[in-house]
């Protein structure tokens, strides 16, 4: 991995107390209840969750399923309020943005919908610079140049005159992370943004992250169940489970085998890689 | 990357505008009286001149008076309804959306006959009569979206399927309801009421209807189209347009109330024609691509140019007797409809 040194260094920063002004995104003791009926005792709830991170900082939300990390997710983007607490970015309270400003700050890419006409890649990713226009504003040179840009920082400016349909769920990936990019945005949001790919295009997807994250000055936040890959490419884990945050920190400190073993009822071993960064090894019974 | 421009916008639409010229200007002629291109130029610029006594021929009055007024009819509530079918399939996120199959035009019918049966009892003043049928049919068009709406979800997401057999449940159950009503009222009003319902552009408009017809087009159909950029990510899903910028519930408002008014003024000056909303913005599309700041345009210049030459049809190949245009389209819409749909399967 060509960033080793350096991701290495915001490994030994990570120690130290932070600094306030060094904090991009602070998530304060937020909590969320959902219920069928607001009489009844809600079906699921968020207990109080806080974790800080710096621009350039990748965090991973792991947890199985139904522990609520979407829901943390969504309240982060500023798209569900929270029951109590807050997530400031940048010293704004996410959910109370206007749509618009919203979407300068944070670009979330999520399981995709279909599509139900037919778009270019280029067209897609142009998407990404709607919150920068008028309602009938035409795209003007620069936005097409950023969108530009955005394709070939994912390395994907030969998908940008094919349709969307046509491409692999690999390429897919790629060029709606290129429109999050065309967002500008200081943080970036992903959900499971490695299902249904190939263990190779997994692998490049978190590379990809981390070089952004570090040339952009982009805090990301990922939700995955990916817990080596994670492990590889993560400054800070969050570990939920059941609506509660177990543990969060360095990969290292919240990998241990009780835990985990714990929280995802499997047995395991976690061992250290020659990184320093933790591995985990399920161990099947024959 | 060729993203839209203005240029191409005004290129495009100014295609369209040519076209629809030329359909206006042959739709002026057939009939049942046959006019030459040279009386009906000369007649109309005497018209723009406002020199109506210098009128060339004795068939000018049926041009004039009859013909021309009829076509404008034509033009505006084909491009309504374009405009309505096209805010629909973005707003419900259903390529198969329209007003007609919605059931949205029954209910607007409904509203608008409920409106002429109440008006007699209610001693209103006059300016508000002539708005009392289109304020009904609005009512009725927007209820109807609604109930619709309500009947198409599915664990609180729409269903295409469910919603399309919700409208045409709908529909049918809104045609009883209007067909019990019908036959309340005498004989000569049926039969009038029932061409009216499968759409008929041949009434003759009073001018404050007139005024309220294409004011109220000009407005909604510019409010839909401060929308089109957000419709074109509203596409993708709610949740992602959220996440691009788009403001979902202020989007659905206004594409709702503005295509329930359009849908609503267009039945009540000429009933329920059908497949316009639907088949307008495919083709389109296929031919301009589904941008809507784009689509907008050209479909309420598709839907004039397919509403007139309908009408044109419908009053020229049985003359002297006539087609309800609701017919007219309907010949050629359903088996259009039919190959959509089952190319969409497939």
């Amino acid at each position: 991995m060509s960033s080793t040194a350096q991701s290495s260094s915001a490994w030994s920063n990570l120690e130290a107390p932070r600094a306030a002004s060094d904090v991009r995104l602070s998530v304060e003791q937020v909590s969320y209840a959902y219920s069928a009926n607001p009489a009844q005792a809600p079906l699921f709830t968020l207990e109080a969750n806080s974790f800080q991170a710096r621009a350039g900082e990748i965090v991973a939300i792991l947890g199985p399923n139904a522990s609520g990390k979407s829901t943390l997710l969504k309240i982060i983007a500023g798209a569900l309020e929270p029951l109590s607490g807050r997530v400031l970015l940048d010293g704004f309270v996410t959910h109370t943005l206007a749509p618009r400003a919203r979407a300068q700050r944070i670009a979330m890419v999520q399981q995709e919908s279909p599509l139900l006409f037919p778009s270019h890649a280029w067209e897609f990713v142009l998407q990404g610079r709607h919150a920068y226009g008028r309602s009938l504003r035409f795209e003007n040179e620069n936005d097409i140049i950023i969108a530009r840009n955005a394709l070939a920082q994912v390395g994907a400016e030969h998908l940008s005159d094919r349709w969307m349909s046509e491409i692999s769920g690999g390429e897919k990936q790629r060029v709606i992370l290129a429109r999050a990019l065309a967002q500008q945005p200081l943080l970036l949001l992903l959900d499971e943004p490695t299902l249904h790919l190939d263990i190779g295009a997994q692998v490049d997807l978190l590379a990809t992250l981390r070089r952004l994250a570090a040339e952009n000055r982009y805090t990301v936040v990922v939700v995955t169940h990916e817990l080596n890959l994670a492990a590889e490419y993560a400054d800070q884990v969050v570990l939920l489970h059941k609506g509660k945050s177990l543990r969060v920190g360095s990969p290292a400190s919240v990998y241990q085998r009780d835990l985990l073993e714990q929280v995802f009822h499997t047995p395991l071993t976690v061992e250290q890689g020659p990184n320093g960064r933790p591995r985990v090894n399920l161990l099947l019974s024959p | 990357m060729r993203p839209l421009t203005l240029q191409r916008l005004l290129f495009q639409c100014s295609i369209l505008a040519v076209i629809l010229f030329v359909v206006v200007v042959i739709a002026l002629r057939l009939g049942a009286v046959q006019i030459s291109l040279y009386g009906l130029g000369h007649d109309l610029i005497s018209v723009l001149l406002r020199q109506t006594n210098q009128l060339s021929s004795d068939y000018a009055m049926i041009v004039i008076e009859i013909r021309l007024p009829r076509i404008l009819l034509a033009i505006v509530v084909g491009a309504s309804l374009a405009v309505a079918g096209t805010s629909f399939q973005a707003l419900l996120r259903n390529p198969l959306a329209d007003p007609y199959v919605l059931g949205v035009s029954m209910g607007a019918a409904l509203g608008a006959i409920l409106a002429l049966i109440a008006e007699p009892h209610l001693a209103l003043p006059v300016w508000l009569a002539a708005l009392f049928t289109p304020l009904g049919a609005f009512l009725g068009a927007a209820g109807a979206i609604a109930a619709v709406y309500f009947l198409g979800l599915r664990d609180g997401q729409i269903d295409s399927g469910t919603l399309l057999l919700a409208g045409i449940i709908s529909s049918s159950f809104l045609s009883a309801i209007i067909m019990f009503l019908l036959t309340t009222l005498t004989g000569r009003d049926f039969r009038g009421m029932a061409f009216w319902l499968m759409g008929d552009l041949s009434s003759s408009l009073q001018s404050s209807l007139r005024w309220v017809l294409g004011v109220g087009f000009m407005v909604a159909t510019g409010a839909i189209y401060t929308t089109a950029a957000d419709l074109n990510l509203l596409l993708a899903g709610e949740k992602e347009a959220m996440h691009l910028g788009v403001d979902v519930r202020r989007v659905r408002l206004v594409v709702y109330i503005a295509a329930s008014i359009l849908t609503g003024l267009a039945v009540s000056v000429s009933g329920a024609i059908g497949y316009v909303g639907l088949l307008v913005p495919h083709v389109m599309r296929l031919l301009f691509g589904s941008d809507h700041r784009i689509l907008i345009p050209t479909a309420a210049f598709g839907g004039a140019i397919a509403v007139v030459i309908a009408d044109t049809l419908a009053r020229t190949v049985v003359a002297p007797s006539e087609l309800p245009v609701g017919a007219m389209t309907a010949l050629v819409g359903a088996p259009l409809f039919i190959y959509l749909l089952r190319r969409r399967i497939a």
